[in-house]
């Protein structure tokens, strides 16, 4: 499980934060965006179990 | 000339009354000057005339059809609600007929992903939801209305033009006989989203429109499920949108779905594919029943709001004033908060007891209202309809955690409407007493209702005006108490404004019935924990009982200046 760290309001603002991101890297450049997003976001975290976690959850119920 | 259909309108549940047009004495030469005119008999109109009846002030109502609207439109009463029609006397046949409830289910890829029990409290008499018609809403309202004696509500009325000079604002009115001029002190504009006179006017909203249109059908069908808010995530007959489902009284069903992007509300509302669609609805909630189709229509969702609610001697109200989104149940809800702001200030205004500065504070409170329903009711709505390719897969993230992960869940959300506080009005006073509580409402919340007994609240024993709790000790009430409520009496009869005192205490006493117009056992001292209270507390609300001063003692003077501050009439403290 996921440990939820942040309240909801901060979520609520990543969420619009990422989402806006996201659409200003525009069409064709988002995976690219949300790749190097992961990889800034695991380096501030440095666990890499945490890490390793995160990635299994997000792999799950994709199709 | 103004030809409103005659015909009742067609439904597989209700009968249409036809309410005639009377030719109005202004046809014949009777040029009357009524104090306040509303435009459009919806449920905020009518609230806003029975709230104005209240205080005395008589109203004519315009309606340009002969008959209640089209569709269950609202649907959804909050609690708020409920207690604002409870103050207007016309909260019984709601409860009759209505369905309350209070909890709501989210599903995504046919497994229940997110439940929400919405707040209630033992101390609050109605559930936090309501499930009943627009028809009914609006039926009982022309009922309260008609009996009420002070308000003329005209049926088949339409308006042709508004203008106004500093001394009144006059209505061109066209009617099945032809037209006519209406003048009056006051106009207030309840005429709807798409408001005739926000128009005529030429008043442009502020705020965006979200892409993405939605159908709402109305079936009547036996499906036994009990009432709640039924929410599916991207079903496999509809996918990347979503299904909304609510009971309502009747054997009636809202089924609410977003149509696929770049589908048309004529392709939508085209009765195969309708009937296609309900088909698959039904399916997907396991219950393939016989049904009826009774009202269907597309909607999209907005935040807009007129920045500015009084023009000089209109004002606005409702969905005339603001269009918010329906997720959150932000129309009718939001409609009934106006105009019980509106009400009381206007009618004293009316009535040369206020100044009209007043009238600006209902701008000023509500527009802050519409602002911040529009900040989160944004929110629900970019969850509901993503508005960009960013939000859609922001949104499909969130659902696709779901289904392993909780700490997500909560943007699952719907965020229902509920009470404002008017933290900053200039209405509010003595700000240092009303920090010095622990708890209980603050300056601009509504007051909080109690259970007192069975079956009784404190709310049942409101009245129409400003409203002072006294919370009276073990000992009784004190001299300082009984100079209080005496002398708040006499200042309600001195500035003509009507003085609800209400004493609170373990065991009441016929000398305190005699100084109140409700003296109240709180044994267990529920009340006074509520609201945070000692002996000498004392709670002063405005007539709309959002409160406007507390203090843990108070002086007769003290309730005089918040009462003047709450009424305009001097200014309040800049400390």
């Amino acid at each position: 499980m996921i440990a939820k760290t942040l309240t909801t309001a901060q979520l609520e603002e990543t969420y619009d934060r990422i989402a806006e991101a996201i659409d200003t890297a525009g069409e064709g450049r988002e995976a690219l965006f949300l790749a190097k997003l992961s990889l800034a976001l695991a380096a501030m975290l440095g666990d890499p179990v945490k890490i390793r976690e995160a990635i299994d959850a997000a792999l799950r119920d994709l199709g | 000339m103004h030809t409103p259909d005659a015909k009742p309108r067609a439904s597989v549940f209700y009968d249409y009354a036809i309410h005639p047009y009377r030719r109005p004495p202004e046809m014949d030469g009777e040029a009357a000057r009524h104090p306040v005119v509303i435009v459009g008999a919806g449920p905020i109109g009518m609230v806003t005339a029975l709230d104005l009846a209240r205080f005395g002030v008589p109203s004519v109502i315009l309606e340009q059809e002969l008959q209640v609207s089209h569709g269950s439109r609202a649907i959804v009463l909050t609690r708020r609600s409920m207690e604002i029609l409870q103050q207007v006397g016309v909260a019984g046949p709601f409860l009759e007929k209505g369905l309350q409830w209070s909890r709501g289910r989210s599903f995504y890829r046919g497994r229940e992903v997110y439940q929400m029990v919405m707040p209630h409290d033992a101390d609050d008499r109605f559930l936090p939801g309501l499930n009943i018609q627009q028809q009914y809403i609006e039926e009982y309202l022309v009922d309260a209305v008609e009996r009420s004696g002070l308000i003329d509500l005209r049926w088949g009325s339409k308006v042709l033009a508004v203008r106004q000079d500093d001394e009144s604002v006059t209505l061109r009115v066209d009617t099945p006989e032809g037209e006519y001029d209406l003048t009056a002190g006051w106009a207030v504009a309840a005429d709807g989203g798409r408001s005739a006179v926000r128009r005529l006017m030429e008043l442009r909203m502020e705020g965006r429109s979200y892409p993405g249109n939605f159908v709402i059908a109305d079936i009547q069908a036996k499906l036994d499920l009990p009432t709640e808010r039924l929410c599916f995530f991207d079903p496999n007959w509809n996918p990347g949108n979503n299904v909304l489902v609510h009971r309502q009284p009747d054997d009636l069903w809202r089924i609410d779905f977003r149509l696929p992007d770049g589908e048309t509300a004529e392709q939508a509302l085209e009765p195969d594919l309708l009937a296609r669609r309900i088909e698959l609805v039904l399916g997907m909630i396991g219950k393939r029943v016989p049904w009826r189709l009774d009202w269907a229509t597309v909607y999209s969702a907005n935040t807009l709001t007129l920045p500015d609610y009084v023009h000089g001697r209109v004002l606005f109200t409702g969905d005339a004033a603001h269009l918010l989104p329906i997720f959150g149940v932000r129309g009718a809800n939001t409609g009934f908060q106006d105009c019980n702001d509106l009400a009381w200030k206007l009618a004293f205004v009316v009535q040369g007891k206020a100044p009209r500065g007043l009238l600006e504070t209902y701008s000023s409170e509500r527009v802050q209202a519409a602002r911040e329903i529009c900040e989160e009711g944004g929110k629900s709505t970019r969850f509901m309809t993503p508005p960009t390719r960013g939000f859609r897969l922001m949104r499909d993230a969130v659902l696709s955690f779901t289904l392993s992960e909780e700490f997500c869940k909560d943007l699952l959300h719907w965020r229902t409407s509920r009470p404002h506080t008017y933290a900053h009005s200039p209405l509010n006073s003595f700000a240092d007493e009303d920090r010095a509580f622990a708890g209980g409402p603050a300056c601009g919340e509504p007051l909080r209702n109690v259970r007192l007994g069975d079956g009784d609240y404190l709310f049942d024993h409101f009245g129409t005006g400003f409203h002072l709790l006294v919370f009276a000790g073990t000992e009784g009430v004190s001299d300082g108490q009984r100079a209080l409520l005496r002398q708040a009496g006499e200042l309600g009869v001195q500035l003509g404004v009507p003085m609800v005192r209400v004493i609170l205490a373990a065991s009441p006493t016929p000398e305190m019935a005699a100084l109140a117009e409700a003296a109240l056992a709180d044994p267990g001292g529920r009340a006074a924990a509520k609201y945070a209270a000692g002996p000498g507390t004392a709670y002063l609300a405005r007539p709309d009982t959002h409160v406007c001063a507390r203090w843990r003692s108070a002086t007769a003077g003290d309730v005089a200046h918040a009462v003047r501050v709450a009424m305009g009439t001097v200014p309040g403290e800049t400390k």
